[in-house]
């Protein structure tokens, strides 16, 4: 037997120290892993609101441009001014304020620059105020979504650049050739060099590419599998091969080139010449010198290096929706202060639209509201007496039992599975609409019961039984006993339940794609059975939309979802902590 | 109309109780106590009746469909009918509360029934619809479930698909790989959160990790799917680069963390709870014999709560294979039977979506998608009722 000095020595000895000491870094290292754990939650949290909430920003004001307009008496029929046509007056407007912008694409460039929308917005201010007929006003025209954006700097902008030389200019033509007493350009061919290098080393890679498909071919020919297509493509890829790399070749050489002018194309930077109002972009340059076509008017042969500008929209027009004429045409109304920003007030009025700048999500919250108030009918009115029997008259029976596990079972069924129940028995057995709300409502009802159901028989478990004596020995029913005492006293927990489990259908997305609630509704619902949306949805399809201004749209209305669900949240918890109690 | 209707049957049945708890004090001969019931009991059995009776004409009527006057009118004069029966012979003795209760009851009884009635609806509909296209392929069950094609709509003639075209193997295999990832990041996260916030954190930093699991939780699937569509993807494409990778930008991968990390606080929040449930009697016994914290974690908590872990990660691995938000809006649509991460892969959830919301005529789109769904609710429902049982039966070693 071991004596306990011995005992008291072994756990002393520094072999013990030393163990000791293991033992107590063993438990270090698992705290240390489990705040690394809720630390990468946390910082996943904070990412997603972070990546979420910084993409709204985009969305919280909107581009207008402020213009005067005749509202012709000839044009507009003071008696039908709806049939007027508003949207022809605007192009003509901006017609004859950007004279100079001729030729087809340019023109429909700039009238792209105002919205669809903005024509009806005047018409309609017309309709309310026919004594403007006849009148010239000033009108504040809704920016399009890609001048929005390019006022934003979201595709870049067009930066002054720094010069020294001063200019003479000479007109051959169409074309006007800019020659400067300064290096100007020089900068600038360095990136266009180094562009034309990364283009050379692009089709360098598809080379390669066609190369390694060659090889395939070629190793499935020798294999003698399908021999003649095989060598066919085999062949096609090494011509094609070979073609790349000679193209290749030809830009490396053209980049090499010293004194050489350059072509500058819509996959180089943008570069121009600027005198106030008045431009010329650049189609050619070298160090000195450069040539294009002007944009405005130029009143003088030359001009001092104080009074013109070089200016250079780094972001190739290829790489942006703004094209070169609407960022110069912008870049004017900005300077003579043209451009107004407003509140984004569409967003929250108006509903669904395919232009980026005239969609809202109002249609969605007003669809999504009567959504779930069937939702919150077929679940709590359901739910609560199924939560009732169960907790206070089922007894332990093999059927009662049968009942929980599938209530259980039900919770866990994926959500998608709902909406196809809704799909085959509302739509396809009753024949019921598509997209309304009202099956939406009752689809999520469904969904919602199970959660309803288990929140409900919690907090009629939590009633103590003395409640429950209390009244019986006065003489209640057991129906008495459960409507009188229990349900009152249990319902501040259901509703805590309800509302928690609102919340997730609020968000909840599959089930209502599989019921069709994702057709384009620009309207308004005005009840449960009218064709709608609902938020979620929105969000799914927005973020579908290949429009950039979409993309703050959706983070957009992320965020006021987000704030629904925040406030049902926190109702539910001062619901909880006003009424909850102890027993 | 239907709404006319409808408001019919309520001022009948308000009317009814009304005559009814007349009917019933006069019958009292003023003296109330002589009742068996009180007044407003035998006023509620007419209101019920009335009620119970009207409702459900109407639903049969507006199944059958008749002229809008005719279900009026019929609708009207059952719930009269009903009314004036239920009112006629009301005496002092009358056991109107006991018959009103039960009335009640089988209400409430009713209410629960809507919970097997909707398993059966699922049931039902899957089956029917998979029963209808396991038919239209000769019964090839097996070319279903082992087939390495998906493309059921290319091999479509006259409505009937190609049976070497719905192989769901590519599917599954996209799932398991999508929901495996998920798994990788929200197991271990999950587990570690839950076993530092039950052992180690302090009353405050529960405070404040809780609610923050509890955002986590609360937020929809498809903010995640556009978290993992416009952040998460674009990242892992952009890291990849840097390293010579090729991450597609529907890769399984980022699909697959976004799933994690959605699921992260189910996992602890369950995990939370079995540790929780661990009787203080065993750690107690473990630090007592000197073991330490990590000690007893390691080997007293963590086994006594295994069942309890393992049924966690099983609701978390139905969940990830249910999800469909995240996937539809961050994974890949073509069938891609691959094991490469970075690659795109679908989802039978996926695959659900775009056959039911394309632009295939809807009868010949269910087929596939329904029996997709059949076999997701097949194995969603096998992994609930496995991890039930495990923790009934661990509920049952301790209680």
């Amino acid at each position: 037997m071991i004596s306990m000095t011995e005992l008291s020595k072994k756990h002393v000895s520094p072999e013990s120290a030393a163990r000791l000491k293991k033992r107590k870094s063993a438990q270090k290292r698992l705290q240390m892993l489990g705040i690394m754990a809720i630390t990468i939650s946390g910082l996943a949290l904070v990412t997603l609101l972070w990546s979420v909430f910084g993409k709204a920003t985009g969305a919280i004001t909107e581009s207008y441009i402020e213009m005067t307009i005749e509202l012709d008496a000839d044009e507009i029929d003071r008696d039908n001014i709806r049939a007027a046509n508003f949207s022809g007056m605007a192009k003509s407007m901006l017609k004859d304020s950007f004279p100079y912008v001729s030729g087809r694409t340019p023109r429909r460039q700039m009238y792209d620059l105002i919205s669809v929308g903005a024509a009806f917005e005047l018409r309609d201010m017309v309709m309310e105020n026919p004594s403007l007929v006849g009148q010239t006003i000033t009108f504040e025209f809704l920016a399009s979504d890609i001048a929005d954006l390019y006022l934003k700097h979201s595709y870049g902008q067009i930066e002054a650049a720094p010069h020294t030389g001063d200019i003479s200019l000479v007109t051959e033509g169409k074309v006007t050739t800019i020659q400067s007493s300064a290096p100007d350009f020089a900068p600038l061919l360095v990136s266009v060099r180094a562009g034309l290098h990364a283009k050379a080393e692009g089709l360098r890679t598809q080379a390669q590419m066609q190369e390694n498909g060659r090889v395939v071919f070629d190793q499935r020919a020798a294999d003698g599998e399908d021999v003649e297509v095989n060598l066919a493509e085999a062949i096609r890829r090494g011509a094609a091969r070979d073609q790349f790399y000679a193209q290749a070749d030809e830009l490396d050489a053209l980049a090499a080139q010293q004194g050489a002018v350059f072509d500058l194309d819509s996959r180089t930077a943008s570069v121009f010449v600027r005198v106030g109002d008045s431009w010329i972009k650049l189609e050619t340059i070298s160090e000195t010198s450069g040539s294009g076509e002007i944009l405005g008017e130029f009143t003088q042969d030359s001009y001092a290096a104080a009074d013109w500008e070089l200016m250079v929209y780094a972001t190739p027009e290829t790489a942006r929706k703004v094209s070169d004429i609407q960022a110069m045409l912008l870049e004017n109304l900005r300077d003579a202060d043209k451009i107004v920003t407003h509140f984004n007030t569409h967003f929250f009025t108006a509903g669904d639209s395919r232009e980026p700048e005239l969609a809202g999500v109002w249609g969605a919250a007003v669809g999504s509201f009567w959504t779930m108030m069937v939702t919150v009918i077929f679940a709590f009115f359901i739910g609560v007496p199924a939560a009732i029997y169960l907790e206070e008259f089922a007894g332990d029976s093999r059927a009662t039992r049968f009942v929980e596990v599938n209530i259980n079972n039900l919770a866990a069924v994926p959500s998608i599975v709902f909406g196809l129940l809704g799909l085959s028995v509302f739509i396809g057995f009753f024949g019921m609409h598509r997209s309304s709300p009202i099956v939406g409502g009752i689809v999520l009802g469904i969904m919602t019961l199970p959660v309803i159901i288990i929140a409900a028989r919690a907090a009629i478990k939590a009633v103590p039984p003395s409640i429950r004596d209390g009244a019986m020995a006065l003489g209640a029913s057991d129906l008495q006993v459960s409507m009188h005492h229990v349900l009152p006293l249990s319902m501040p927990g259901i509703l805590t339940g309800t509302i928690l489990g609102m919340a997730r259908a609020l968000g909840e997305t599959a089930p209502l794609i599989m019921i069709g609630m994702v057709a384009f509704i620009v309207d308004i619902p005005d009840g449960p059975t009218d064709n709608a949306t609902v938020l979620p949805v929105q969000i799914f399809r927005w973020a579908d939309f290949p429009e950039r201004a979409f993309e703050a749209r959706t983070a957009a209305a992320i965020v006021v979802l987000l704030l629904f669900l925040f406030v049902m949240n926190f109702a539910a918890i001062i619901l909880r902590k006003r009424f909850e109690r102890r027993w | 109309m239907t709404f006319l209707t409808a408001l019919s049957i309520v001022a009948l049945a308000v009317l009814f109780y009304n005559f009814s708890r007349i009917r019933a004090i006069s019958a009292a001969n003023g003296v109330q106590a002589n009742l068996h019931s009180r007044p407003s009991y035998h006023g509620l059995y007419s209101f019920l009746w009335v009620f119970l009776v009207g409702v459900t004409a109407l639903i049969i009527g507006s199944i059958l469909t008749p002229h809008p006057m005719v279900l009026f009118g019929v609708v009207a004069g059952l719930s009269a009918a009903v009314g004036i029966w239920t009112t006629r012979g009301i005496t002092a003795e009358t056991r109107a509360r006991n018959k009103a209760e039960r009335i009640v009851t089988g209400i409430l009884w009713a209410c629960a029934g809507v919970a097997v009635l909707t398993t059966i609806g699922i049931i039902l509909s899957l089956v029917f619809e998979t029963y209808n296209f396991f038919e239209s392929l000769g019964w090839r069950v097996d070319k279903f479930l082992f087939g390495t094609r998906w493309s059921p709509l290319s091999g479509l003639q006259d409505g009937v698909m190609d049976p070497d075209r719905v192989g769901i193997l590519p599917l599954m295999v996209g799932t398991l790989m999508i929901t495996a990832i998920a798994m990788i990041i929200a197991a271990p996260i999950g587990l570690l959160a839950a076993i530092y916030l039950s052992e180690f954190a302090s009353q405050r930093v529960r405070g404040w990790v809780k609610p923050m699991l509890e955002v986590l939780a609360g937020i929809p699937t498809v903010v995640y799917g556009f978290f993992a569509a416009i952040t998460v993807a674009p990242l892992l494409r952009e890291t990849g680069d840097l390293f010579g990778l090729k991450i597609a930008s529907e890769s399984a991968l980022a699909a697959g963390i976004v799933i994690g990390i959605m699921i992260i606080p189910s996992i602890s929040s369950l995990a939370d709870d079995v540790i929780n449930s661990v009787p203080q009697s065993l750690r107690d016994g473990s630090l007592a014999l000197g073991a330490t914290k990590a000690e007893t974690i390691r080997q007293v908590v963590i086994p006594a709560a295994l069942p309890g872990i393992f049924s966690a990660m099983l609701l978390g691995v139905s969940r990830a294979i249910g999800e469909t938000m995240i996937v539809v809006m961050a994974a890949g649509q073509g069938a891609n039977l691959t094991a490469n991460p970075f690659e795109a892969v679908t989802t039978i959830t996926v695959q659900i979506v775009m056959l039911i919301t394309g632009d295939t005529d809807a009868s010949t789109a269910a087929g596939p998608a329904f029996s997709l769904a059949f076999t997701l609710f097949c194995v969603t429902l096998v992994l609930n009722i496995v991890a039930m049982r495990v923790v009934r039966k661990y509920r049952e070693a301790y209680d």
